[in-house]
């Protein structure tokens, strides 16, 4: 066990290792300058040269990717070129804003998922299967984006329920704050939902397929006994690994969102940090997404070992 | 669509009567929010070139020695007086008496020295350097008593001195003022929500007459769908520049708003390559003019507002000549041109900045150069890319962009910039104009100069960008026009 | 002489039952739609997709303009048409690439199962699954700028991972196979077996992975058009139509609603297909439906 630990260690540092030289040099070769992005159409040549200087961008890039790493090992993610504040501050006040609307969306996602998953399976083929089927096929298929757009011109400025964008922060108060994190979080919730209430079907009907469920019923339980009492419990495995999935996907897949919807996250952060070439942003935040997922992905493998020791010695 | 806006029109009238029954109808209101498009990226006017941060803090927390008004006339601010010489190379500026920094520190002819001194400094990371090009020294003469000395006369010196790049800071603060803007204006840095808002309160020991605002909230709100539906639902008061001119029609037709029409110092043109074969020859250039028709990009991508212009100058300036018919919409024209300078099948690049003006006008403008046979390959770019690759490189046929800077016709005779005018005629012109300091003479060479660049038709010029606003009924003293990039708070209020 | 054990029977039934399944033939009927919509802008559109007539702008739905005009009075119906065949193309060129390098190398990998190279092909995919894939594809287009080719590699780069790993799961559960052992007892090389005897059998579920990822794709490209780094205008596309379209959103939602029910139904048109094919291609499903 202790050797696929260090195993597992190891190959997750070399891809976070391999993630930060790829950023760092897709970041070096975007064109265009932050200094000279910074001071405008009618800056002064010297003053653009001064302010490189003081960013530290005329050092040579070796230097400057092993400054980066070394400062990020040591929990210092440098100063943004734009905002001048430390990027850790930054990318704390962002996901004040994007883990709240992520946790939402997958709660919204997970509360309508479930029961739609266990209702569908539970009526495999009769017509309210095949509705909640058809509703989900239309829930992948629509672009956030575009059911955004939809929330905000029926909720937003049609009955003004909602605002259209925006966030109030959290010292307005935590029902103020949720409020403005709702269209976007259902926005976010939907393609996520219909996906899991397929995932959830389908997972179900393969456990109430399996030789243990076909026991239980031989041996005289109902439909819904086993479907409750037996293939939920196994079906849930599956349908998680999804639900951990989304979650990763969602921290930083939101940016769509985020921008439709005008919340300071962490999304577009980068996003802004892109056009305004504030290189030292956009690494750090894609950085830390990269660790997140690569994280989170070492963990479901750790509990998967622990849970099936056969894995240890197959699994690659 | 009729249910939809019956809809839209009885929920609004609904919220209205709830609005009124439930607001307390006592004083006039003290605070505002007001809306704008972009987030500084911080708050030091002298230390960036982004328009959003002289938007937050010019004239209201910071102020220089001069500063402009509201239709861009040049008056006092800090220095309360001053006396020019003979020979116009010494300002001696009188400062104003009993003016404190909002951290409570006095202000006096040290701070000038050093805000100067700093602008102009060898590692100086201000924008605009070269307002401060032709000082010579800054002289603390007593406390109350600056003397500037110039290397050559400069008839534009108080004017550039009212710039927000010129704005005064004191020593203590200068190295923080990103974060934490501390001035000597009307209202006081308070708070910053990234991402959200910066908020001023008003400053009780301001020197001049106290703002009647209590507290400014700028909310940024870029989307200009979420900034249509913060307007209409109260979220924000006022929107100096609001972002979509197509909603404007619906903020007319609802009594509860203004809207607020103005000009820019927003030369917009469609900038060509001089260099660059075959923009190189002025019979080509004359063509892309002569293809262009202003009033459908103005109606197309302003939705109207805007004003045609045929040279590189504010129509609403006095010296203002109107060259546009000398470059009126004419495709056969254009045609005949094109056929005389013996070419065919021509396909430009066409590099769009991201303002709305530049996206949209530009696919108007690529369907009317396709209508004389002139083939225009748009390409979207940021504006980071755009100053490498336009501004910098040069790797370019077409653009457009607005050069907001007032009186800027000076950048033709710059040989490095980006459209390589370079001409030696013109820069003949501009060279007496420096020197000619009494006006009708001046008047008389600013009429040369844009005839010269019109003639020459070095860019096709399309219209001066308006500055289209929209507030709440009962606010009063906003400033309709936008003589430099400001939100002047300080003669703003509400009326009941 | 290669005996893939291939369905023969089924097969034969494909289209008996390919006609009794509803949402297949749904599928199939949409996705035609909008590949013959694409095809036809070619030689037909009801207007010119980038004529501009200000002065008609923002009109309604009319007998004159089916789905009414845009903010430059264009004909929406006719610049839908064309945004087919925008997305259609960025699509297949995307997953296009996935195959073209996705599968060879799931396919070397599985061959070589323990390799260094196989080690290093299933790190790779590692890494670009954990990037956060739009993130990414906004940087390249910011690097090598905006435009219909970009984007494609940028949707094409998360493809190859996607095809890299089903065909390397797949073919090592085949590489145990008793056809694969009597190939390999014959002498034949594991490049030779990869192509003559292991790709013949994942080509069913390549088609069915490929149609779903094309949907995908399609999504990935309107959201790529949609920030503004998709196909350049004068071309038409759908997700910068959505962008146009959304300050007019209160004025013209019309702008809004035609492109998006476009996306919609491509994408669902593409999904039900997928599906359908899965369905009719794995007789286990086929029985437990009927």
């Amino acid at each position: 066990m202790t050797l696929y630990l260090l195993r597992r260690l190891l190959s997750l540092s070399l891809t976070l290792l391999a993630a930060s030289i790829v950023v760092f040099l897709v970041t070096e070769i975007i064109p265009g300058d932050p200094a000279a992005f910074m001071m405008g159409i009618n800056a002064d040549p010297a003053a653009i040269a001064a302010l490189r200087s003081e960013l530290g961008l005329d050092q040579p890039v070796a230097f400057r990717y092993l400054n980066w790493i070394v400062g990020m090992l040591q929990g210092d993610f440098g100063q943004s070129y734009t905002y001048r504040v430390p990027v850790s501050e930054l990318v704390g006040d962002r996901i004040a804003v994007s883990l709240p609307l992520t946790l939402y969306a997958l709660a919204l996602s997970t509360l309508i998922a479930f029961p739609a998953g266990v209702f569908a399976a539970s009526r495999r083929n009769a017509p309210g299967d095949i509705a909640i089927m058809g509703v989900t096929q239309l829930g992948v298929a629509v672009p956030n984006f575009w059911f955004a757009m939809l929330l905000v011109l029926l909720f937003a400025i049609t009955l003004q329920w909602f605002s259209a964008g925006g966030f109030p922060g959290w010292d307005a108060g935590v029902l103020v704050a949720l409020k403005s994190l709702t269209l976007p979080a259902i926005a976010l919730a939907l393609p996520q939902a219909s996906i899991l209430a397929r995932v959830m079907r389908s997972s179900l009907l393969d456990t109430l397929d399996e030789d243990f469920v076909r026991t239980a019923r031989a041996k005289g339980l109902s439909r819904s006994q086993a479907l409750w009492g037996h293939a939920l419990r196994n079906a849930l495995i599956p349908v998680l690994t999804i639900v951990g999935l989304q979650f990763s996907f969602l921290l930083a897949g939101g940016i769509i969102i985020e921008n439709v919807f005008y919340l300071p996250g962490l999304g577009r952060l980068v996003f802004q940090a892109i056009s305004q070439r504030d290189l030292i942003v956009v690494r750090s935040v894609i950085i830390l997404l990269v660790f997140a997922v690569v994280a989170v992905t070492f963990l479901v493998d750790i509990a998967y070992a622990i849970a099936d020791p056969r894995l240890r010695r197959q699994r690659r | 669509m009729t249910n939809f806006k019956t809809v839209t029109a009885t929920v609004s009238a609904v919220a209205l009567i709830l609005g009124l029954a439930t607001m307390p109808s006592l004083a006039a209101q003290t605070d505002i929010t007001v809306g704008m498009q972009l987030e500084p990226p911080n708050l030091d006017p002298t230390g960036g070139a982004a328009a959003a941060i002289d938007e937050v803090v010019y004239a209201n927390v910071f102020e220089g020695l001069t500063r402009f008004t509201a239709d861009g006339e040049v008056v006092p601010a800090l220095a309360e007086s001053w006396d020019i010489s003979e020979d116009g190379l010494t300002y001696t500026f009188h400062l104003r008496d009993g003016v404190t920094f909002h951290d409570g520190s006095s202000f006096d002819a040290e701070d000038v020295k050093f805000s100067i001194d700093r602008a102009r400094a060898e590692d100086s990371t201000n924008a605009q350097k070269a307002l401060f090009a032709d000082i010579q020294s800054v002289e603390a003469v007593d406390a109350q008593t600056v003397k500037i000395t110039l290397s050559q006369p400069n008839g534009l010196f108080l004017f550039n001195m009212a710039w927000g790049d010129a704005v005064i800071v004191a020593p203590e603060t200068a190295d923080t003022l990103a974060t934490d803007p501390v001035g000597t204006g009307p209202f006081a840095f308070a708070t910053w929500t990234k991402g959200d808002s910066v908020a001023l309160e008003k400053y009780a020991e301001y020197w001049g007459e106290a703002p009647r605002l209590d507290k400014v909230t700028f909310k940024f709100i870029p989307d200009p769908t979420a900034a249509f539906a913060a307007v209409m639902a109260g979220d924000v008061d006022a929107y100096p520049n609001f972002p979509a001119p197509e909603n404007l029609e619906q903020f007319k037709a609802d009594p509860r708003f203004t809207v607020i029409v103005g000009s820019t110092e927003g030369e917009t043109i469609l900038a060509m390559n001089n260099k660059k074969a075959p923009l190189d020859d002025i019979k080509i250039r004359q063509a892309i003019s002569h293809a262009i028709d202003r009033q459908a990009i103005i109606d197309g991508a302003l939705f109207g507002y805007g004003t045609p212009i045929g040279t590189h100058f504010a129509p609403h300036n006095p010296d203002y000549v109107d060259l546009t018919g000398q470059s009126a919409h004419d495709p056969e024209m254009a045609r005949k041109l094109l056929d005389e300078a013996g070419v065919s099948d021509l396909t430009l690049s066409l590099k769009l900045p991201p303002p709305a003006y530049a996206r949209r006008g530009g696919e108007i403008i690529a369907a009317q150069l396709k209508e004389v046979g002139i083939t225009a390959e748009i390409t979207n770019v940021e504006w980071a890319q755009w100053l490498e690759d336009v501004f910098k490189a040069k790797n370019f046929d077409l653009t457009i962009v607005s050069h907001t800077e007032p009186m800027d016709i000076g950048i033709y005779a710059r040989d490095d910039y980006y459209f390589q005018y370079a001409d030696a005629d013109f820069k003949a012109i501009l060279e007496e104009l420096n020197k000619t300091t009494d006006p009708a003479n001046r008047s008389e060479l600013l009429g040369k100069a844009q005839r010269k660049i019109a003639d020459d038709a070095v860019n096709a010029y399309l219209f001066q960008l308006p500055r289209t606003g929209v507030a709440n009924a009962k606010i009063m003293g906003l400033w309709p026009n936008a003589p430099t990039q400001a939100n002047d708070m300080t003669a703003v209020y509400w009326v009941d | 002489m290669s005996a893939p054990p291939a369905d023969r029977n089924a097969e034969g039934n494909f289209l008996g039952a390919a006609l009794r399944h509803p949402a297949f033939i749904a599928g199939l009927v949409l996705t035609l739609l909008f590949v013959g919509a694409a095809l036809l802008s070619y030689l037909w559109t009801p207007y010119d997709p980038t004529r501009l007539d200000i002065a008609a702008k923002l009109q309604t739905p009319t007998s004159g303009h089916w789905f009414g005009t845009d903010h430059f009075g264009r004909d929406i119906f006719s610049m839908l048409m064309v945004g087919a065949r925008v997305s259609i193309a960025v699509a297949i060129i995307a997953v296009g690439i996935g195959v073209s390098l996705g599968v060879p190398l799931g396919l070397y990998a599985a061959a070589h199962r323990g390799s260094l190279l196989d080690e290093v092909v299933m790190r790779g995919n590692d890494l670009i699954f954990a990037f956060p894939s739009l993130l990414l594809a906004i940087l390249i287009t910011a690097v090598f700028g905006p435009g219909a080719v970009n984007a494609i590699i940028a949707i094409g780069i998360f493809n190859i991972p996607v095809f890299a790993r089903l065909s390397r799961g797949a073919a090592l559960s085949l590489w145990t196979r008793e056809f694969v052992l009597a190939a390999r007892v014959a002498g034949k090389g594991r490049a030779r077996i990869s192509v003559e005897h292991i790709l013949p059998n994942l080509m069913n579920l390549l088609i069915v992975q490929g149609t779903i990822q094309f949907s995908l794709a399609v999504l990935a490209e309107a959201a790529l058009a949609y920030v503004g780094l998709g196909a350049q205008p004068p071309l038409p596309s759908w997700g910068r139509m959505l962008a146009d379209a959304q300050t007019f959103i209160s004025l013209a939602p019309h702008l809004a609603l035609f492109p998006g029910l476009a996306i919609v139904l491509t994408v669902l048109g593409l999904n039900l297909l997928g599906d359908g094919l899965r369905d009719l291609h794995d007789p286990r499903l086929r029985r437990a439906r009927t």
